[in-house]
């Protein structure tokens, strides 16, 4: 049986009890289509990061299900598209990799701890070699090039920053 | 005249070195990107929300494909803006 995910954006103004009352109305809606309910997610109160409807804030719900044929899904979004209370929705098809994401979020396996020591090694992975790298270049390139030929490009160099910055800041007063 | 220690360099002597790059889904084996992780998938994009190239990001064809449509469901979502200025 193939997995779906819908998640939606309930409207912020309802009452909590009006919010899941609409809820509530969906669930039964998969549920008396023969779907079976895998999991509520009630993802809370958010800050959208555009505003929908005049409205900065949104209740994320998400729900994962598994229904008897394609046709429930039909008649579901043209429920939501109807109803002034979502502001959105996305159904997305899960994949088994998906699925198997998903129950091991459930689980507590993935979290954002995980993706943080991912994000960890990575740039202690990138940190690491070019600190390894700097000490191995400098005696080399000390003794090859003399100190006064530094200076000299020094000039030239330090002169073309402030040309650049300047450019970037008539560019700006232009536009 | 100023001793080895305090010398800078003019240009990054790191420069010529080129890293290689590599699909982070690839190497620590992510086989699902969630649509919902906005913090995560900020992570390719730019500061104005800009999907970043495979020439930047390294990932392979498969996973750069997965991870933007997973960005623009998030936009669809209002978990991530459309179009934007300092993301970061």
């Amino acid at each position: 049986m193939r997995q779906y995910e819908v998640t939606f954006i309930v409207d912020p103004v309802l009452s909590s009890d009006e919010a899941k009352s609409t809820v509530q109305t969906y669930i039964n809606l998969l549920k008396d289509e023969g779907c079976t309910i895998v999991h509520i997610d009630e993802m809370g109160l958010r800050q959208l990061a555009y505003p929908i409807n005049r409205r900065n804030t949104g209740v994320y719900y998400c729900v994962e299900f598994q229904p008897k044929d394609g046709t429930v899904i039909d008649r579901m979004e043209l429920s939501f598209r109807r109803d002034e209370r979502i502001m959105r929705f996305l159904v997305a098809k899960l994949d088994k990799y998906g699925i198997k994401y998903n129950e091991d979020k459930r689980a507590g396996k993935i979290g954002k701890v995980k993706k943080k020591e991912e994000k960890k090694e990575e740039k202690s992975g990138r940190s690491r070699p070019r600190t390894d790298r700097k000490p191995a270049h400098q005696p080399k390139e000390e003794k090859a090039a003399a100190p006064p030929v530094e200076e000299k490009v020094a000039e030239p160099v330090a002169d073309a920053n402030p040309t650049t910055k300047a450019e970037e800041k008539n560019d700006g007063g232009e536009a | 005249m100023a001793s080895r220690d305090d010398i800078k360099f003019l240009s990054n002597p790191n420069i010529g070195n080129k890293r290689k790059k590599y699909c982070r889904f690839r190497k620590y084996g992510i086989k699902y990107i969630d649509y919902k992780d906005a913090d995560f998938l900020k992570q390719f994009v730019n500061e104005q929300g800009k999907i970043l190239p495979r020439r930047i990001t390294g990932n392979s064809l498969k996973y750069q494909r997965r991870m933007a449509t997973a960005i623009k469901r998030a936009r669809h979502l209002a978990m991530m803006p459309y179009v934007t200025d300092l993301l970061k």
